[in-house]
């Protein structure tokens, strides 16, 4: 128990570390933008075509599911649609957000700290940690709505497409999509992936910046960061969605 | 000059350094050797603060370290030049962009005043026209010489060097040593070397340290080696065949 107490009492001090104003704003800016294409840009494709084809899916089973002639077609693409900007998109696409990127920060940060990159900065008079942590935390935080924004769009037309695979009309599909819209919806979807976005970085920047021992350890780090993200992701999905939702 | 008073560092309840008082010259390359766990790396990262320590006093030209705040460390950090044992280049950036990163970090240069300086410290390297490649392009006598040109950049006023021979060629070594040696006098900085390497103690070490087990047993410059009487460092210096051999003749 003291040791957990003790892990999250080093995740606070090293964020309060991240969170101080940048020594050199053009820097961080050119970070920012590096880190728009590492934690973003190059998620692009595969939140893509995994929303594709789930959307696909979810509007194939649920077809097959409410196969009931007293049950309007246009259930389909309701549930379709809810099931997406409610669920999927955001929750779904953190966790596999949190195996891509998460992994990919806790052992690039991790690597410097083992080859004592992270000690040359600190030697040097820079806050390591707000260096190489603040850009990925903002970086991630702004392009991960994007990225499920997106995801939900492709995953309503993987459904349209699944739909229509199935024999689900264009027209039962899109009346789905318009019956009893709640802009809140999104709102809450958006809230989730910014929470998420936050506890991916934060979690897998604070495993790679306490590795500890060689490359083995850069592994573990990077398993770990991936594990715990993952678990704080389902329970504060639960949280907030008991806090907006009910 | 770095004054170190009354040092003491330990590790839970592992008495790491214990009671050290040294005076580290400029002008100098100040080598501190001793056996693997004797507690030099941990010295050395003491003084740059990257341990802290449990009592004593570190002045760095009459300035005590304990006594800076955040602001003035950080300031204070620009005057310290550190080569590390693998070199610490960062892998993401070029060998012109790893020069120029304390520059963009701390001086208001131009870019063509930055690329002169870091053309000026590939120079003192011997690294011209190497600008574009990358670490993982560099052999590992390279790295080091671009991690030395990195840390002169910002023209320090101490230099630190952990082990800067270890796993390079001889040839390599010397030519390293010689470059510590070189930038130490034509700067006039204080270089501090933390070594076991014996080839560089006898090509360099104007001031040596022996370190064993956290206490400083021995203080003398390469000449007095030969005609110590502790037992430890003659232990320690003189574990080879060669060197033993080389003793009688006097080799210093």
């Amino acid at each position: 128990m003291l040791k957990y107490l003790k892990e999250i009492g080093r995740y606070f001090i090293l964020m309060k570390k991240v969170f101080s104003f940048p020594e050199k704003k053009d820097i961080f800016f050119k970070q920012l933008f590096n880190e728009f294409e590492k934690v973003g840009l190059s998620s692009l494709s595969i939140v893509l075509i995994i929303s594709f084809f789930v959307g696909g899916v979810v509007t194939i089973q649920q077809a097959i599911n409410i196969d009931d002639p007293l049950i309007p077609k246009y259930l389909i693409g309701f549930v379709t649609r809810d099931a997406l900007i409610l669920e999927f998109s955001p929750t779904m696409i953190a966790l596999i957000l949190a195996g891509k990127v998460g992994s990919n920060i806790a052992s690039e940060i991790g690597s410097m700290r083992i080859s004592e990159q992270i000690d040359a900065l600190e030697i040097m008079g820079i806050n390591s940690a707000s260096y190489l942590v603040l850009p990925k935390i903002i970086a991630s935080i702004l392009f991960f709505p994007i990225l499920v924004i997106l995801s939900i769009f492709i995953g309503i037309f993987g459904g349209w497409i699944g739909g229509i695979s199935i024999g689900v009309t264009t027209a039962d599909f899109v009346l789905g999509l318009q019956t009893e819209f709640s802009p809140f919806y999104v709102s809450y979807s958006l809230i989730k992936t910014v929470v998420f976005a936050f506890l991916i970085t934060s979690i897998s920047a604070f495993y790679g910046y306490f590795t500890k021992g060689g490359a083995l350890e850069v592994g573990k780090s990077s398993t770990t960061a991936v594990v715990n993200s993952s678990i704080l992701i389902l329970i504060f999905n639960f949280i907030i969605t008991e806090l907006l939702l009910t | 000059m770095i004054e170190v008073q009354n040092l003491s560092k330990s590790f839970k309840e592992n008495l790491v350094l214990d009671d050290i008082s040294v005076k580290l010259e400029r002008g100098k390359t100040n080598l501190i050797i001793g056996e693997s766990g004797s507690g030099k790396t941990t010295f050395l990262k003491c003084l740059i603060g990257l341990h802290s320590i449990d009592n004593g006093e570190i002045l760095f030209d009459n300035r005590k370290f304990s006594k800076m705040n955040d602001k003035n460390v950080r300031k204070f950090r620009q005057e310290i030049g550190v080569l590390f044992q693998g070199g610490a280049l960062y892998d993401y950036l070029s060998v012109e962009e790893n020069i120029m990163f304390p520059l963009n970090m701390f001086t208001k240069f131009n870019l063509k005043e930055k690329k002169e300086r870091v053309n000026f410290c590939l120079s003192k390297v011997n690294l011209e026209k190497t600008n574009n490649l990358f670490p993982s392009e560099l052999s590992g006598g390279m790295t080091k010489r671009v991690a030395i040109a990195r840390a002169i950049a910002l023209n320090p006023k101490y230099l630190f060097c952990d082990e800067p021979n270890s796993g390079l060629d001889p040839k390599t070594a010397i030519l390293i040593d010689n470059l510590i040696l070189e930038i130490t006098e034509e700067f006039n900085i204080t270089t501090i070397v933390n070594t076991h390497d014996m080839n560089s103690v006898i090509q360099i070490g104007s001031n040596i340290l022996f370190i064993h087990k956290g206490k400083i047993l021995w203080n003398g410059n390469k000449n007095d080696l030969t005609k110590s009487k502790n037992n430890e460092l003659n232990n320690f210096v003189f574990a080879s065949k060669l060197f033993k051999t080389l003793r009688n003749e006097n080799f210093t």
